[in-house]
């Protein structure tokens, strides 16, 4: 008997190590706030159930120099790096370097996530990585303030919004000079991008290039959109707005000298710290409405496995197991990182911690997708140029009309002979 | 040359030969280093160089095809002009470079020349102040140039909110530059007095006693004395401190971002081209360029200063 229970485990032993293979991965991770602690503890937990073992490589916090660091390791053919995390705008950029996830992976795990993040990651029919936390831009705003000021909700439109930041502002200024009445990211970057693309769409003007590579940018509700938010600044906006970062604009909402805010969901957790003089009297809405509809850009960070990679089997159980609902779920409540699986948004336990995931859920389904996926490796060029176009218009340089026209020639310049 | 030495005496044929016995060791002993150039500077040099005239992507450089000088200068069918130096924001970013460096250099030199002589005269804590004096240089430029922009910030900025009352100095790239001047002065001049000192300490004290004795102004000694002699020294100062401030980029690239830097810093644009768009061909030429330029201004400098390194 004894004897027989021995060579059972005997044989489970080899079986289950034989299954695994026991190897080493080692995934690149974000290290910006809780994530790396985040990415640790989820890789270790697959790590102890599977038997195998997890690296976890520290990334460089800026967006830019990841993917600089990326590129070079993806160039090289290194087989260092297993799992890569990704932005949402790279998949057309690095496609080549990434392993079809497509027939890999059961089609219902890969339908379980928001459709319109799983097209952002297939570039021409192949799925370059899975969503593992998605970003939308929200409008943060102060309870307290606009109750002070008689308004019972958030804006509606842009234009409403501009009134009432206007009418908040007016006051508070008579005790805080440096009181602003709406902040956002007006600096020459990506996050530009993300918020002008969330003035065109709600205007109706358009995603820049639309799906089939078209440039559509050249139109008169685009041009509207720039000039509506050029006359914010220096009125409801601070003129320094047209420097300022997620993290600039999030330090002067949080120190209470903003009534509104437009930033990524990160903004919550953060807002609701200890060290937060605004705690208890933040209220999240979808962004205003130009005419067309509210828009937010999609943002946020897939998993995808390098074609590079030597245990390419179990890299890409590991991107399944944390991009799967489990590992979401406890992202979710401990670092309000939004899930890309729809049927978390009504978890009871993720609502508590984030209340309010559940009211927004159309914010994060309808997110507009940057054109990276039709301009494919030349999709930085186009956000540059995009972005530089707009701070032109925000700076006072140029109007709308005549921006987008001169935008629409650089860009078909950028295009040349084809994205 | 050779006949001539073994028909000329003994002595000087043995002076040359430990002359070119000590040639041979020299040339031995640098060999290792001489290798570790070529390896460190000369091979990347030769792939910058080997890329611009390719059109290649940063993510797959393998498949980089031949294009000549496209990368520099083309116009396509359609009148296109897609080489970097058809680009409105190359010229910028040069325009700027350039104004930077002679601003900032000119006041580092004069401010570092002020400094030096104070701190050149003997009186109490001169060994403190010395030390004090590095600190803004001694810390790094990313960490400086953050520094800056946070008190150059208009809502909470000790300049754009203390000083100025809420004005953003940074939000638009042609006024901003005289911001990141003030930067690089702050920080630079400070190493420019070190080196204006060391060439100060070197000058003779018993000629500016003579000087007294003849009764000469202090003002005619530092111009007919104190900077003729110190002319060495300050070219020597002057071509590091240019060189240093025609590769600028940390400055540019924190403080107003990637794609403002671009238009503000040739290293900015290069960076910009290369890393961010993965233009490997493109970013090579510009390099290639910068390479170019920096070279000629030394030669400029070197040949009309006659300024001598050793």
């Amino acid at each position: 008997m004894k004897k027989a229970i021995a060579l059972i485990t005997l044989t489970a032993a080899i079986a289950s190590t034989s299954h695994a293979g026991a190897v080493t991965l080692t995934i690149a991770c974000g290290a910006v706030g809780q994530e790396l602690e985040l990415c640790k503890a989820g890789a270790a937990r697959w790590a102890a159930k599977t038997g195998n073992e997890v690296k976890v490589f520290e990334s460089p916090n800026l967006t830019n120099d990841r993917l600089a660091l990326y590129q070079q390791q993806l160039a090289a053919k290194s087989s260092d790096i297993d799992v890569y995390q990704l932005d949402v705008v790279w998949p057309g950029l690095l496609a080549q370097h990434f392993v079809d996830l497509k027939g890999k992976v059961p089609a219902a795990e890969v339908n379980a996530h928001f459709k319109g993040i799983i097209e952002a990651n297939t570039v021409d029919g192949k799925l370059v990585a899975l969503p593992w936390f998605t970003d939308a831009g929200l409008l943060y705003y102060r309870t307290d303030l606009l109750k002070k000021y008689g308004y019972t909700a958030a804006p509606k439109t842009w234009a409403e919004m501009a009134t009432m930041a206007k009418k908040i502002q007016d006051g508070e200024q008579k005790t805080n000079k440096a009181f602003a009445g709406f902040v956002w990211q007006g600096k020459n970057y990506e996050g530009l991008t993300c918020d002008a693309m969330e003035w065109l769409v709600s205007f109706g003007g358009g995603t820049i290039v639309d799906s089939s590579g078209k440039i559509t940018i050249n139109n008169a509700k685009a041009a509207q959109a720039l000039d509506t938010a050029a006359s914010w600044v220096k009125t409801i906006s601070p003129q320094g707005v047209t420097t300022y970062g997620e993290e600039e604009a999030r330090g002067i909402f949080q120190s209470g000298n903003a009534a509104f805010m437009r930033n990524w969901p990160y903004a919550w957790a953060l807002g609701q710290g200890t060290d937060s003089k605004v705690k208890g009297m933040i209220g999240v809405a979808p962004l205003p409405s130009g005419g067309a509809r509210n828009a937010a850009t999609l943002g946020g960070w897939q998993l995808g496995v390098s074609t590079y990679s030597k245990n390419q089997t179990a890299a890409i159980e590991l991107v399944r197991y944390l991009a799967g609902p489990a590992e979401q779920k406890i992202r979710a409540i401990e670092g309000s990182y939004n899930p890309t699986i729809t049927t978390l948004y009504k978890d009871k336990d993720v609502l508590k911690a984030n209340p309010f995931f559940g009211s927004l859920y159309d914010v994060f389904t309808s997110a507009a997708a940057r054109p990276s996926g039709p301009t494919k490796g030349k999709y930085n060029q186009v956000s540059q140029a995009f972005s530089s176009a707009v701070s032109d218009v925000l700076t006072g340089k140029s109007k709308g009309q005549a921006a987008v026209a001169s935008l629409a020639t650089n860009l078909a310049r950028i295009k040349g002979s084809g994205w | 040359m050779t006949t001539n030495a073994t028909t000329e005496p003994r002595k000087v044929v043995k002076t040359r030969g430990i002359e070119a016995a000590r040639a041979r060791q020299a040339l031995w002993l640098l060999l290792p280093t001489l290798i570790a150039i070529a390896i460190v500077a000369g091979y990347p040099l030769w792939r910058t160089i080997f890329f611009a005239f390719k059109d290649a992507n940063l993510t797959s450089p393998e498949t980089a095809t031949n294009v000549g000088f496209h990368n520099f200068w083309f116009t396509t069918e359609d009148g296109i002009g897609i080489g970097f130096l058809q680009d409105p924001k190359w010229w910028q970013a040069v325009k700027n470079t350039m104004l930077f460096t002679v601003v900032s250099v000119f006041l580092e030199t004069v401010f570092g020349m002020i400094i030096a002589l104070v701190v050149n005269g003997s009186f109490k804590g001169r060994a403190f102040l010395r030390t004090a004096m590095l600190v803004p240089w001694a810390i790094p430029t990313v960490v400086s140039a953050q520094m800056w922009a946070y008190m150059y910030n208009d809502s909470f900025g000790l300049i754009g909110r203390g000083l100025l009352g809420g004005q953003a100095l940074l939000a638009e790239p042609d006024k901003a530059i005289w911001a990141l001047i003030a930067v690089d002065v702050w920080k630079t001049t400070s190493f420019m007095a070190l080196l204006i000192l060391a060439g100060l300490q070197s000058l003779p004290s018993d000629m500016y006693e003579a000087a007294d004795m003849d009764g000469a102004s202090k003002w005619t000694q530092f111009w007919r004395m104190t900077l003729p002699l110190l002319r060495p020294a300050l070219l020597v100062a002057l071509v590091f401190r240019s060189l240093d401030a025609l590769r600028v980029f940390d400055i540019m690239y924190v403080m107003l971002g990637p794609v403002n830097a671009a238009s503000t810093s040739m290293t900015g644009y290069a960076r910009l081209t290369l890393i961010d768009n993965s233009l490997l061909g493109m970013g090579s030429a510009v390099a290639v360029a910068i390479f170019l330029i920096i070279m000629v201004i030394v030669i400029i400098y070197v040949t009309a200063f006659r300024v001598k390194f050793d």
